[in-house]
C-alpha cells in the first residue's frame, strides 16, 4: 500500500480552532473476533452515563474472525443518533485497513493508532496519536491468553483521556459489563487505567474534539431493536416461537429466549408458558407458526430476506386458509446472501405480496426501539383478529444496533384474540343468531369469520377441514367460479377492514410549507435531523412517517396538501415510492424519490442532498 | 328373553359411538384406489380404540393421498397443508395443543420427494403422530410420474424406466430413531388394522409405509408397486395380534414364538414370528432385515421396528399441562414489576 498523501492539504495549526464539545462520532477499526464489542459498549456506555446522547453502529462483515470490522459511536448534544457520515475521532487497531481507515477520515480529525502502524506521514491534516498498544498491554496484562483482548481496553483509556470522558463513569460501565466478573473488572480497568496514565503522561492535545457531562440522558434505556421487538413478544403472551438462525434476526429469538426463561416461568406450576423450536429451515418455521396460531396459540417466526422469499408459499396459505401468524422480518441487503450484516429495507414491496396468486399483507414498520416492542404487540392482536400474517419489517440498523429510547411503557390494552367461537355455549349462541356455524363466512359485514380451534369443543359443529385449495363458506373443496370469486372479494373486504385498524402514520405538518417528506422505518432518524439542517438553511419541511401497510388516507391527504413530496427508500427501487404512486393516482406527479443502498445506515445528509437538489430543479 | 326378533342396534365401541361416526366425506379417488382401503382401516381401528372424534386432528399434504383426511372422522379438524410441508403444521399444532391425536396421511411423492427435508426431522424429533404414507410408486394427480420410492428398474405404462435407487422410508425412519416403524400392503386389512391400532398405542412418531398400489397409472404388469406384484411377493414377518389397554389379555403366549410388546398407553402388540430369530426391539436386526430384503428383492411387511421406551419430543420441552392454545391470557403477561426490572437493567 502508498504510503503517500492523497492529497495535499495546509497543515494542521499546533493549535485548532473552537472545541467541538459533544457533537463528532467515534470511529473504531478492529478486525473481527478480536473482543473489541466488549471495548466499544463500555466507551459507548460512559458517553451515555455522562448524560450526553449517544448511539452506536456495529458495520460488521459477515464472518466469525479477522475480518475488517467498525464501530460508530456518536454524541449528540442535540440527540441525533442517526449514523454520521463524518469522522471526528478515528481508532486504528487494524493494520489490514489503517491506510484506507486514515484516508477516509475529513480533514481535522484525530487519529489514535499503533504506534508500529506509522501512519502520521499519511496526510498531514489530521492530528495523529501514536500509541505503543503492543508494548503497553506486555506490561499490563500478565495473562498472554487475555492481551488479545485487554488490548482493546487500553484504547478506552486512551480516548478517555483525549476526549475527557470521567474515569468513573468508565469504571461503572466495566462493572455494567462484566456484570459479577470481579477477574474481568479488575483486568480490564487496570488496561484502561493503563491507557488514561500512559496518555496523560506522553500525548498533547491538540484536536478540538471533546466530551463535557450534560443532563440529557438520565432515565434512558440503550436497548437493541431486536431485543426491544423481544421483549413486545413477551408482553404479548407469545406463546410458540419457531426459528431458523439468520442475521440478523437471530438475537430476537434468542433474546426471547433469556427473557421467558426469567419472566414466563408459571410461579404455580414452575412450567414454562411458552415452547420455542429451532426449526430445520424457514420453511418448517413458518409452517410450526401456522400450526399453532391455527391451534389457537399466539405464535411467531423470526428471519431475514432470504427466510421471507422461503416462506413465500406458506404465507399464501396463511392468508388463503385465514390463520394468524407473525413474522419479523429484520431487512438485511439482498437480492440472494446480498450483505448479510448490511441494513436495507429492501423486502417492502415483495413481503406485501409474498405468495403467488392475489394476496395481501399487513406490514407493520416500527420506526424506533420503543415502536418495536409495541408494533410487536399491536401484530399478535391484528393477525388474531384478522386470521392472517401480519410481518413487522424491521431492518439490520434497528435490529442490531444500539438506540437509546425513553423506557417502554407497559401495555395496558387487553389481548385481542379475534373471533373464536371457544366452547359449545359459543357455538349455539352463533347458530342460534346465524342459522349456521361457516367458517368462512362473512355474519358480521367486515369481511372477518368466525373461527373454532381444534378439539377445544365436543360440539359436533366444532370440526372444520382447513385447507389452501378453493373452499366454501362452509370449509368444503370447491373449484365452483363463484365460490372462489365470492372468497377472494371476502378477503379483499377484509383488508379494506384491516386499514381502519392498523397504526397510523405520524405526520408533522407546519404553517404551509410546500415540501413534504414521507420516509418510514430506520429512516426516522435521518429525516427528523435532516429537517433540522434544512431548516437552518431556510427550508421547512412537513414529514409523514409511514407506520403501516396498507396505507391509510393519511397518505394521499398528506401529498394532496403538498406540492412536492420526498419519499425516502433505503433500496434502489424506491419500493415505497412505487406503492405509493398507486396509492396517490393523479397525484403522483408531486412524488420525488430519495434512494440510499449502500448497506451503511442511513445519514441525515443523503436526505438533505436529495431534497436541496430536487429544490433546485 | 323374548324370542322375537327386535331390530338390531349397530355395535358401539366404548365411547357408546358406532362405526359410522368415525366416517367423513365420500371419497373421490379413482375406483379400486388402494387408498381407500387404508382409509377404511383408519376409521375402523379409531372406532375400536374408542378415540374421542373431536380430538382428531388430520394433517395431509398434496396429493391423492392427502386428500383422504376428507374421508374419515369428520368430527376432527383437518388441515390440508402445502405440499410436503404437513410435518410442521403437525408440530407446531402439537406445540400449542399436545392433547390432541394426531395422525398424517401423505404419499411418497409429499413424502420422499417435496417433503424429505420436513419428514426427517418430523422423525428425529419423534413427535407423537401417526404418520401413515400411501405409497404407491407414482404421482397420481399430476398423472404418473415417478416418485423417489419407485423401485430401480421398475417402468412405467409410458414405457419410462427408473434408473434411481428407491428411497426407503422405513429403513431412514429407524436410522432417525422413530420407535414405530411398520411397513404394510393395503391388501392386507387385517395386519394394516392391528398396525394402526398399535400405532394409536404409541407415544411418539409412528410410520407406516402402506404399500397402495395406484389403480390407475401404476397398477401394470411391470410395475412393482402393483396388485398383483404385492400379493404375490408379500412376506409378511409376523403374525400380528392387539389387545387395547381396554380389554383383559385372555390368552397366554409362548415367548419362544411370540414377542409381545407394551405400548404406551398399556396396549399389548403381539408379534408371532413367521421369522425365525427376528427381534422387532433389535434396531440392528430390523435394520439388517430391511437391507436383506433389498437385496433379495422380497416384500417383507409387519412391525418391523419398535421401542416404546423413546422419550417423544413435547415431553423433552416440558410444556404445561394445559394447552397453549388455550392458557388463559393473564398467565402469560409477565405484571408491571417484570417490565420495570427489564427497563432498569437497560438504563
Amino acid at each position: 500500500m502508498s504510503t503517500a498523501i492523497l492529497e495535499e492539504k495546509a497543515p494542521l495549526p499546533a493549535q485548532a480552532g473552537p472545541a467541538v464539545v459533544n457533537d463528532f462520532s467515534i470511529h473504531v477499526a478492529t478486525a473481527n473476533g478480536s473482543g473489541s464489542m466488549s471495548s466499544n459498549n463500555i466507551l459507548m456506555r460512559s458517553i451515555f452515563q455522562m448524560g450526553i446522547p449517544v448511539s452506536g453502529k456495529n458495520l460488521f462483515p459477515s464472518n466469525i474472525q479477522g475480518l475488517p470490522t467498525w464501530f460508530t459511536i456518536r454524541a449528540s448534544k442535540e440527540g441525533f443518533i442517526a449514523r454520521r457520515r463524518d469522522i471526528g475521532v478515528l481508532i486504528c487497531m487494524n493494520p489490514e485497513t489503517a491506510h484506507e481507515d486514515v484516508r477516509t477520515v475529513h480533514s481535522g480529525a484525530a487519529v489514535i493508532y499503533e504506534e508500529s502502524l506509522k501512519l502520521d506521514g499519511l496526510r498531514n491534516d489530521v492530528h495523529f496519536y501514536a500509541v505503543p498498544f503492543q508494548k503497553l498491554v506486555l506490561e499490563l496484562v500478565q495473562d498472554g491468553k487475555l492481551r488479545r483482548l485487554a488490548v482493546n481496553m487500553i484504547y478506552v483509556g486512551v480516548a478517555a483521556w483525549l476526549l475527557g470522558i470521567d474515569m468513573a463513569e468508565v469504571e461503572r460501565a466495566v462493572e455494567k459489563q462484566f456484570k459479577n466478573k470481579a477477574k474481568a473488572i479488575e483486568i480490564n480497568l487496570k488496561a484502561i487505567r493503563g491507557g488514561f496514565d500512559w496518555a496523560g503522561k506522553n500525548l498533547k492535545k491538540a484536536d478540538p474534539f471533546r466530551l463535557e457531562r450534560m443532563n440529557s440522558t438520565a432515565g434512558k434505556i440503550i436497548i437493541d431493536g431486536n431485543a426491544a421487538a423481544a421483549i413486545g413478544c413477551v408482553l404479548a403472551g407469545v406463546t410458540v416461537v419457531t426459528w431458523y438462525p439468520i442475521t440478523p434476526s437471530s438475537a430476537l429469538a434468542e433474546s426471547f429466549t433469556d427473557y421467558c426463561r426469567r419472566f414466563r416461568i408459571d410461579p404455580e406450576t414452575g412450567k414454562p408458558t411458552f415452547a420455542i423450536v429451532q426449526a430445520e429451515d424457514e420453511l418448517a418455521a413458518i409452517g410450526m407458526v401456522l400450526g399453532a396460531a391455527w391451534a389457537g396459540a399466539r405464535a411467531m417466526t423470526t428471519t431475514s430476506g432470504p427466510g421471507i422469499s422461503l416462506m413465500s408459499e406458506f404465507t399464501g396459505l396463511g392468508y388463503y386458509a385465514e390463520i394468524p401468524a407473525v413474522i419479523f422480518d429484520v431487512q438485511r441487503v439482498g437480492p440472494s446472501t446480498g450483505l448479510p450484516t448490511r441494513t436495507m429495507q429492501g423486502d417492502i414491496v415483495s413481503t406485501y405480496n409474498l405468495s403467488h396468486g392475489d394476496a395481501r399483507h399487513i406490514l407493520l414498520i416500527p420506526g424506533s426501539v420503543q415502536e418495536c416492542s409495541e408494533m410487536a404487540g399491536e401484530a399478535f392482536n391484528l393477525a388474531e383478529r384478522f386470521q392472517t400474517p401480519v410481518f413487522v419489517m424491521m431492518d439490520l440498523d434497528l435490529g442490531m444496533n444500539n438506540w437509546m429510547s425513553d423506557p417502554f411503557p407497559y401495555p395496558e390494552k387487553p389481548f385481542d384474540r379475534g373471533k373464536v367461537l371457544r366452547t359449545s355455549g359459543d357455538i349455539d349462541r352463533h347458530v342460534k343468531k346465524f342459522g349456521a356455524f361457516e367458517r368462512y363466512k362473512d355474519v358480521d359485514g367486515d369481511g372477518i369469520p368466525w373461527r373454532t380451534l381444534p378439539g377445544t369443543t365436543e360440539h359436533p359443529l366444532a370440526a372444520y377441514f382447513t385447507r389452501g385449495s378453493g373452499h366454501t363458506e362452509r370449509a368444503t373443496y370447491s373449484e365452483r367460479p363463484d365460490d372462489y370469486k365470492n372468497n377472494m372479494d371476502r378477503l379483499a373486504r377484509k383488508f379494506e377492514t384491516a386499514k381502519a385498524h392498523v397504526p397510523r402514520p405520524i405526520v408533522s405538518n407546519g404553517p404551509g410549507s410546500p415540501v413534504g417528506l414521507i420516509a418510514y422505518g430506520s429512516s426516522d432518524f435521518a429525516v427528523e435531523e435532516a429537517r433540522v439542517i434544512l431548516r437552518k438553511r431556510g427550508l421547512e419541511t412537513d414529514y409523514l412517517r409511514l407506520r403501516a401497510l396498507p396505507f391509510t388516507p393519511d397518505a394521499a391527504e398528506f401529498v394532496a396538501g403538498h406540492e412536492r413530496v420526498y419519499v425516502v427508500d433505503q433500496n434502489r427501487d424506491r419500493q415505497m415510492y412505487e406503492l405509493l404512486t398507486l396509492e396517490v393516482r393523479e397525484d403522483c406527479g408531486k412524488l420525488r424519490s430519495i434512494r440510499h443502498y449502500d448497506g451503511f445506515p442511513l445519514d441525515a445528509e443523503t436526505v438533505v442532498e436529495g431534497v436541496e437538489a430536487g429544490e433546485k430543479n | 328373553m323374548s324370542s322375537v326378533a327386535e331390530p338390531k342396534a349397530p355395535p358401539t365401541n366404548r365411547r357408546g359411538l358406532t362405526v359410522k361416526e368415525y366416517g367423513g366425506l365420500k371419497s373421490t379417488l379413482c375406483v379400486g384406489c388402494g387408498h381407500d382401503v387404508i382409509t377404511r382401516q383408519i376409521t375402523q381401528a379409531f372406532y375400536e380404540m374408542g378415540v374421542e372424534p373431536h380430538r382428531v386432528a388430520k394433517m395431509s399434504g398434496i396429493g391423492c393421498s392427502s386428500k383422504t383426511t376428507a374421508y374419515f372422522v369428520d368430527k376432527g379438524h383437518g388441515f390440508n397443508a402445502v405440499h410436503g410441508r404437513m410435518p410442521s403444521i403437525a408440530t407446531g399444532s402439537a406445540l400449542a395443543n399436545p392433547n390432541l391425536l394426531y395422525i398424517g396421511v401423505s404419499g411418497d411423492g409429499d413424502t420422499a420427494s417435496i417433503g424429505a427435508g420436513q419428514f426427517v426431522h418430523l422423525l428425529r424429533r419423534n413427535l407423537p403422530m401417526i404418520y401413515i404414507v400411501e405409497n404407491n410408486g407414482v404421482y397420481g394427480l399430476t398423472k404418473g410420474q415417478f416418485s423417489a420410492t419407485a423401485d430401480l428398474g421398475s417402468r412405467l405404462k409410458t414405457g419410462v424406466v427408473n434408473d434411481l435407487p428407491a428411497m426407503d422410508l422405513c429403513a431412514l425412519a429407524i436410522e432417525l430413531g422413530c420407535g414405530y416403524v411398520a411397513r404394510s400392503f393395503s391388501g392386507d386389512m387385517k395386519q394394516l388394522l392391528a398396525l394402526i391400532k398399535g400405532a394409536i398405542a404409541h407415544r411418539g412418531t409412528a410410520l407406516l409405509d402402506v404399500i397402495s398400489p395406484c389403480v390407475t397409472f401404476n397398477n401394470h404388469e411391470d410395475s412393482t408397486k402393483s396388485y398383483k406384484w404385492a400379493k404375490d411377493h408379500e412376506i409378511p414377518i409376523q403374525e400380528i395380534g392387539f389387545v387395547p389397554f381396554f380389554e383383559e389379555i385372555q390368552v397366554d403366549y409362548d415367548p419362544g414364538t411370540t414377542q409381545d410388546v407394551t405400548l404406551h398407553d398399556g396396549s399389548h402388540i403381539r408379534l408371532r414370528k413367521l421369522r425365525e430369530d427376528y427381534d422387532a426391539t433389535d434396531r440392528m436386526k430390523a435394520l439388517g432385515l430391511l437391507h436383506e430384503g433389498q437385496v433379495k428383492q422380497e416384500f417383507l411387511t409387519g412391525l418391523i421396528y419398535v421401542d416404546p421406551s423413546k422419550k417423544d419430543f413435547l415431553s423433552l420441552l416440558q410444556l404445561p399441562e394445559s394447552p397453549l392454545a388455550t392458557i388463559p391470557d393473564e398467565k402469560v403477561r409477565p405484571p408491571r414489576e417484570a417490565l420495570d426490572q427489564m427497563m432498569e437493567e437497560l438504563k
